[in-house]
């Protein structure tokens, strides 16, 4: 048998497993042939036995803890596939989630609930132990890490978004009424990331001065790869073992993850198995099928731009928001999250009227560079029709930019925006309240 | 206590107006302190081997450099394609599939096919990298330079004829090579020969905020 189909083989055999272990069917021999689980799943059963409440198994793994049953809350997405349009335009299957934003609490998303957008491909089944990164090309001494080796080297931490460059999208999913935050923003979420920074692995490779760019590349099936600045690399990229405290998730790249912060989604290689310096982009598939171009307007010149680093400043109202309904007149704090590529969140300003009036919101904090930053707005609603929107402004001065704005700057209209794919659309995101307190969509 | 320019930010000695002028700085230091800063970390990874560099060194620069020997045709790519390529992206590489994108078509289109791409040394390497899917690595380099030739051919960039090795494919001009910007790759890190805004829109930046 070829070797790959074998591993392929090995790789849906665990995934089953994995889907046990997902159903709770998890084996742990204990001394006596019953399961871990089962013991302390017993354990706590006696221990609650007689309380009122849901049933003791059902609300509890002493294993590995699981979220109270009421809380239901989880990812969407699709595995998509190949859509030809006319002019041989194609958009590539989407084997992605969003992460649910309107229920997220805080600045943190749980790395369960944290979005993934694989196109068409299954995160890879690594055993850590097997795992080298090979970091080689323009150095001194090119060098191979074992985990274990990056995990004895100095570790830092540090909370960054990770945002796909389609997020936001005001066009298609994006534009329908019932949309909620989930559906138009819900591809950024943002993680306590743990590892070495590249920096300090390429002091130890010793870079040749004429290194300008490194290569990351991905251990998955198609050797993911994807070309990195090496400004960029010796200012605040990562290598990260560590999400949320615990190991990286499988689909977010375990065992190792690159983060490039504030940078496309697509920076952030997962599975990072191997880095190669260079004096020139290798410019790989991922550079050269998804680079934003308008076909109205002076822009409409047939050019790709490519290499499009760094995502704007944002910003996306979580609640009360698209798909929700007030249930009464009075008190609401409006609340939303803000982020920018460029740096921290300066400001939050929250509009009630449509954008004709603009009141600065609270930073909750705490407020940190390239990192998702809460606000909060008190707001008492007395049952009229309200259309709610968030303006970030962040360090570098940059503002986010309303529909309308945001069509001036590609000289095309809110229209075409609303029928047309763009990249980094970072426009500002009205929801309107209506008299009965449902809220819809009002890009 | 090593320079961490990381630790000094957050101990807000420097704000991000200086960040381009430290990093700067931090690379000047990290060349001048190599050995010094290699000696710190003492027997924490290996190096590596030239076999185990070479093993895993798949990466093509559009320069050529990294293209292995080999040579392929057109012709001797057409029965490579129909039985390891045809069955997701269709007979003659112009219909695509449900998991496929088509690969033969108008290759001035800004999203068209792979053989619209700016360089045939990012044809080769794709081939090469990911293909046939889960079966990645199981052509050879013959082969790849063969498919290659096949799609270039059959898109009207090459003869049927004509050899496809580690010194032609560098060297073709692909029809959409400038349909890029900024064009010159030596221009793409720098962001004032982008039309600014950190090249996510185009056009000149806008006054900052105040």
């Amino acid at each position: 048998m070829n070797p790959k189909q074998s591993d392929r083989r090995r790789f849906l055999k665990s995934g089953a497993a994995l889907a046990g272990l997902a159903a709770g069917s998890i084996a742990i021999p204990s001394a006596n042939g019953q399961s871990l689980k089962d013991a302390l799943t017993q354990a706590a059963a006696d221990t609650y036995k007689g309380t009122p409440g849901p049933a003791p198994g059902q609300q509890f793994d002493p294993i590995y803890g699981v979220r109270s049953r009421y809380e239901t809350t989880g990812r969407v997405g699709g595995i998509g596939a190949f859509h030809h349009g006319p002019n041989g335009k194609f958009s590539r299957p989407f084997l992605g989630a969003l992460t649910p934003l309107q229920d997220v609490i805080g600045i943190i998303t749980p790395a369960a609930l944290h979005y993934y957008d694989s196109h068409g491909y299954i995160p890879p089944d690594i055993d850590p132990k097997q795992h080298r990164l090979l970091v080689h090309g323009m150095v001194d001494r090119p060098m191979i890490f074992t985990l274990d080796d990056l995990k004895r080297l100095p570790a830092v931490t540090r909370t960054h978004f990770i945002e796909c460059n389609a997020n936001g999208t005001t066009s298609g999913h994006g534009s329908e009424p019932e949309a909620t935050p989930q559906i138009t923003h819900g591809l950024t979420s943002c993680s306590i990331w743990t590892g070495v920074k590249l920096s300090r692995v390429l002091e130890m490779v010793g870079v040749k001065k004429v290194a300008t760019w490194i290569l990351a590349e991905a251990a998955e099936g198609t050797r993911f790869s994807k070309d990195i600045p090496m400004e960029k690399a010796m200012d605040d990229c990562l290598l990260a073992y560590g999400q949320n405290g615990e190991a990286v998730r499988p689909e977010q790249g375990y065992p190792l993850r690159l983060i490039s912060p504030g940078y496309e989604g697509i920076y952030n290689v997962k599975w990072l198995s191997r880095l190669e310096l260079a004096d020139s982009p290798a410019i790989t598939e991922r550079e050269l099928y998804y680079n934003t171009t308008v076909t109205e307007g002076k822009y409409a010149d047939h050019k790709s731009r490519w290499f499009r680093f760094e995502m704007g400043a944002n910003s996306v109202i979580t609640r009360p928001a698209g798909g929700q309904r007030l249930e009464s007149h009075g008190f609401y704090e409006i609340t939303g999250l803000a982020w920018s590529g460029a740096g921290s969140i300066r400001r939050v300003e929250v509009s009630t009227d449509n954008g004709r009036t603009w009141k600065d919101a609270e930073l909750q904090g705490p407020v940190l560079p390239k990192a998702h930053t809460r606000f909060g707005f008190a707001w008492n609603w007395g049952g009229e029709e309200a259309v709610l929107m968030s303006r970030s402004t962040d360090e570098r001065g940059q503002v986010q930019p309303s529909l309308v704005e945001l069509g001036k700057i590609w000289d095309v209209d809110a229209n075409y925006l609303r029928t047309h794919g763009l990249g980094h659309a970072n426009a500002i995101r009205p929801w309107k309240v209506t008299a009965d307190g449902s809220v819809y969509n009002a890009i | 206590m090593p320079f961490d320019p990381g630790r000094l930010r957050q101990m807000g000695a420097f704000t991000m107006r200086f960040s381009n002028l430290f990093v700067l700085a931090v690379v000047l230091v990290a060349c001048a302190s190599a050995s010094a800063q290699m000696a710190k970390y003492d027997n924490v990874g290996r190096t590596a081997t030239p076999e185990e560099i070479q093993a895993r060194d798949i990466t093509i620069l559009p320069s050529g450099k990294g293209l292995p020997p080999g040579k392929g045709t057109a012709k001797e790519g057409a029965l490579i394609y129909a039985t390891r390529c045809a069955y997701c992206h269709g007979a003659t590489g112009k219909e695509g599939g449900p998991l496929a994108p088509k690969l033969v078509g108008d290759t001035t289109y800004e999203r068209g096919p792979m053989t619209s791409w700016p360089f045939a040394t990012s044809v080769w390497d794709y081939i090469n990298r990911a293909m046939p899917r889960y079966q990645e690595g199981t052509l050879t380099p013959d082969q790849v330079y063969a498919v290659t030739a096949f799609l270039l051919y059959r898109s009207g960039i090459i003869k049927e004829n004509d050899v496809m090795d580690a010194k032609s494919v560098p060297e073709l001009q692909m029809p959409n090579r400038n349909g890029w910007l900024p064009s010159r790759l030596e221009d793409i890190p720098n962001l004032k020969k982008r039309g600014g805004r950190n090249g996510q829109y185009p056009g000149p930046d806008p006054p900052a905020a105040h």
